[in-house]
């Protein structure tokens, strides 16, 4: 009898979510376009950036150089300006990030002492543009006037033949495809079951499901179920795009690789539960979501910005967010192509995480009316 | 009016009662600053390192020296040979590995090129490179620094001005942007959600068989949120200024007054997302996925001249695109109108569009 009426409840929840099919496309879809938008779109690399040139010199050589520097590919020549005054309405008016300045007697000083000075202006309000902006200018500078003055480029006496491991082509789809996977599954997961346990809440259908002959592990675990499928499905998409979009390797164990997405699932999912039993409205839920998953999702678990590099107390609160766990776990498994013994710290911590979620959330569910 | 300041006196009253809104208000702006901006750093600050020294000569150590001064670097040691080191990058204890070759010191001395072998975690690639460069850099200068005699050179010197922000300090680029999503989340979350909110409850219809008219309306819910929002932008730049010591080189009033339009397009949409949606766990995703793309799109990280083409065509239509370089560049660069005429231009096209399509859809719905 109560297992029959558990049944009905699934197919009811199944039933609603596959009834929406607009929010039930986003979802599917939504990984989808972040992980073209990822691919296509975002790239460390730097290119086109506008430029402009105050050129005191304006000889032979000076023009052949912005020439160069202009077709490197990494700059788009805005023009030449006429005085340094200018430079500030350039960069208030952001038609230039960097302006080249070169001096009197360029050529000159080149050819006869062997030596000279070029100056280079940055709008630094993007500092890491600026600075990256410079020296490609230098870089492109130094190489055409070895060229230019008929030298051969001096070998570097100590050269540094680098070996990128485990991504020689220097992918970014090793970043950014494990990043959208937890990034979704914590939108899908947490996100949503919260949100959906608190409208039975908002709307008072939760007094009406209290009271039926289900228990209340009943009625959570049966809002739950559906996001479980749909979560797996994610996990599937993102992971086939990786591998024949992004030319994600898969060199670990498929099998322990589902294994602890699974346990990540269901870890997000008893964070989804625990934020449902605190918050009475959809639109509160909704915000603790977004702080406690989201914010800590894509800039606390080193999905973009690496962990090592931050501050101290960032560092430590890292520690207690759950994508940061699962994160270094996939990375080892995906990409590493290690065996659970690499990753027996990672999943302990989840299993810790989930237990200590699922038991908060026992002690602050209320099945009564206050 | 009366109208409308009853309703507004309506929404003001509930936003205010309940509980959680309030402090959501008033922590967000300061953990998404806090954290953001110290978390979105794109420096290598502490890199750890681990250096097989098969030389083991007095210039190699000089170079293992000249990493262990670095303030960047912290040195993992280890013990045997290139096989352990590289497990120590497997097991995630050490970042990169550099194996510097016997005979290293003779042949820097007698001028022969040398070769040394860097190894590095590249899962991460910005991580990688950055590592990279930094590396290469302190390999140089220790070469440099051992003399010999250098014929037929011609050296060119680069001398930088980094204008607006000296120390590159990336923090001041990030609050701009971490404003802009704040300011967003609250308008366009807020409102869309309480819009839906009145519909999945039926009150909705209440309001609609009261003399109401649709605009006294929108009005109603649009005018708080703004508010709210603006409000948050004055509180968000508060913080940046107590926490960061970020201060405002343009015009304040030419700031809000871009935010306010910026807000009518944002809370537009917020209200459009409202009326196609009918439950808030619905809107709640399609404002997410829209706000998503929109936020990756607008140059938040990278900056959008090196995006494709057809992100740049998108970006013409991305209001998140505009506030994002506007508040860059009135913030940090001290930008006046006549720099900002064709952002502000553009703003205010879309958000008599959005508005106009919001106050139609509103209408159809409620007829």
């Amino acid at each position: 009898m109560a297992q029959s009426s558990f049944l009905n409840f699934i197919t009811k929840e199944f039933k609603h979510i596959f009834r929406d099919t607009r929010t039930l496309l986003i979802v599917l879809v939504m990984p989808v376009i972040q992980l073209l938008i990822f691919g296509f779109v975002i790239s460390s690399e730097i290119k086109n950036a506008n430029y402009a040139v105050l050129d005191y010199s304006n000889d032979y050589l000076t023009k052949r150089l912005v020439q160069r520097i202009s077709s490197s590919g990494y700059f788009n020549f805005k023009g030449y300006l006429n005085s340094y005054d200018e430079i500030e309405k350039v960069f208030k008016n952001g038609d230039a990030k960097l302006v080249l300045i070169i001096g009197n007697n360029f050529s000159q000083k080149l050819q006869n002492d062997r030596f000279a000075n070029y100056q280079v202006v940055t709008d630094a309000s993007d500092p890491n543009t600026a600075s990256i902006l410079a020296s490609y200018v230098q870089g492109i500078v130094n190489s055409f006037t070895t060229e230019y003055f008929g030298l051969t480029r001096q070998k570097e006496r100590v050269s540094v033949q680098s070996r990128m491991l485990y991504n020689e082509e220097m992918n970014s789809a090793f970043m950014f495809v494990p990043g959208t996977m937890v990034l979704i599954l914590m939108l899908v997961t947490a996100m949503m079951t919260s949100i959906s346990i608190t409208r039975e809440k908002e709307l008072g259908t939760m007094e009406i499901l209290l009271v039926s002959p289900l228990k209340p592990w009943q009625i959570v675990v049966g809002k739950v179920i559906p996001y479980i499928g749909i979560a797996f499905t994610n996990v599937l998409v993102i992971i086939l795009m990786g591998y024949t979009v992004f030319h994600l390797p898969l060199r670990g164990n498929l099998l322990l690789l589902m294994g602890v997405s699974s346990l990540f699932i269901v870890l997000a999912l008893s964070l989804g539960i625990l934020i449902s039993t605190l918050s009475n409205t959809q639109a509160v839920a909704m915000f603790m979501s977004m702080f406690a998953l989201m914010l800590p999702t894509i800039l606390l678990s080193g999905f973009i910005f690496p962990i090592e590099n931050m501050p101290k107390i960032l560092q430590w609160l890292s520690l207690i967010m759950p994508p940061r766990w699962f994160l270094s776990a996939l990375k080892t498994i995906m990409i590493k192509g290690q065996g659970l013994q690499y990753v027996t710290s990672e999943v302990l911590v989840m299993l810790t995480m989930t237990t200590v979620f699922i038991a908060l959330s026992i002690k602050k569910f209320k099945v009564r009316l206050e | 009016m009366r109208r409308i300041f009853i309703l507004l006196q309506k929404e003001f009253i509930q936003i205010f009662r309940n509980k959680t809104i309030l402090p959501i208000i008033f922590v967000l702006p300061i953990v998404q600053l806090l954290i953001l901006a110290n978390a979105a750093t794109q420096e290598m600050k502490n890199i750890r390192f681990t250096i097989v020294d098969f030389d083991n000569s007095s210039e190699s150590r000089r170079l293992v020296n000249a990493f262990d001064q670095s303030k960047f670097y912290t040195l993992i040691p280890v013990e045997g040979n290139v096989d352990r080191a590289v497990e120590l990058i497997d097991l995630g204890k050490t970042d990169a590995v550099l194996v510097i070759p016997k005979r290293f010191g003779e042949s820097l001395v007698e001028g022969t090129p040398v070769n040394v072998q860097l190894m590095l975690n590249a899962i991460n690639i910005t991580a990688a490179a950055l590592t990279q460069s930094y590396t290469n850099g302190i390999i140089q200068n220790f070469a440099s620094s051992i003399s010999i005699q250098n014929t037929n050179h011609i050296k060119s010197k680069q001398s930088i001005r980094h204008w607006y922000n000296p120390e590159l300090n990336y923090k001041l680029y990030m609050v701009p942007g971490i404003l802009v999503i704040l300011v967003t989340i609250v308008g366009m979350f807020l409102t869309a959600i309480n819009i839906v909110r009145e519909k999945e409850i039926g009150t909705i219809e209440q309001v609609n068989v009261t003399p109401i008219k649709p605009y006294q309306f929108v009005i109603g819910k649009l005018l708080p949120f703004w508010i709210i929002a603006l409000f948050e932008l004055s509180f968000g730049l508060l913080i940046a200024r107590l926490a960061f010591n970020l201060t405002i080189a343009g015009s304040i009033p030419l700031l809000f007054a871009f935010a306010a339009i910026y807000l009518l397009v944002a809370l537009g949409l917020g209200l459009i997302l409202s009326t196609s949606a009918s439950n808030q766990q619905q809107v709640m995703f399609m404002a997410f996925f829209f706000m998503i793309v929109f936020l990756m799109l607008s140059g938040l990280f990278t900056p959008t001249e090196s995006m494709p083409k057809w992100a740049n065509w998108f970006n013409t239509i991305n209001p998140l695109y505009y506030f994002m370089k506007v508040n860059r560049m009135l913030i940090l660069k001290g930008s006046d109108f006549t720099n900002l005429s064709g952002s502000f231009l553009s703003i205010s096209l879309m958000a008599v569009v959005v508005l106009g399509v919001a106050i139609l859809r509103y209408r159809k719905k409620s007829a």
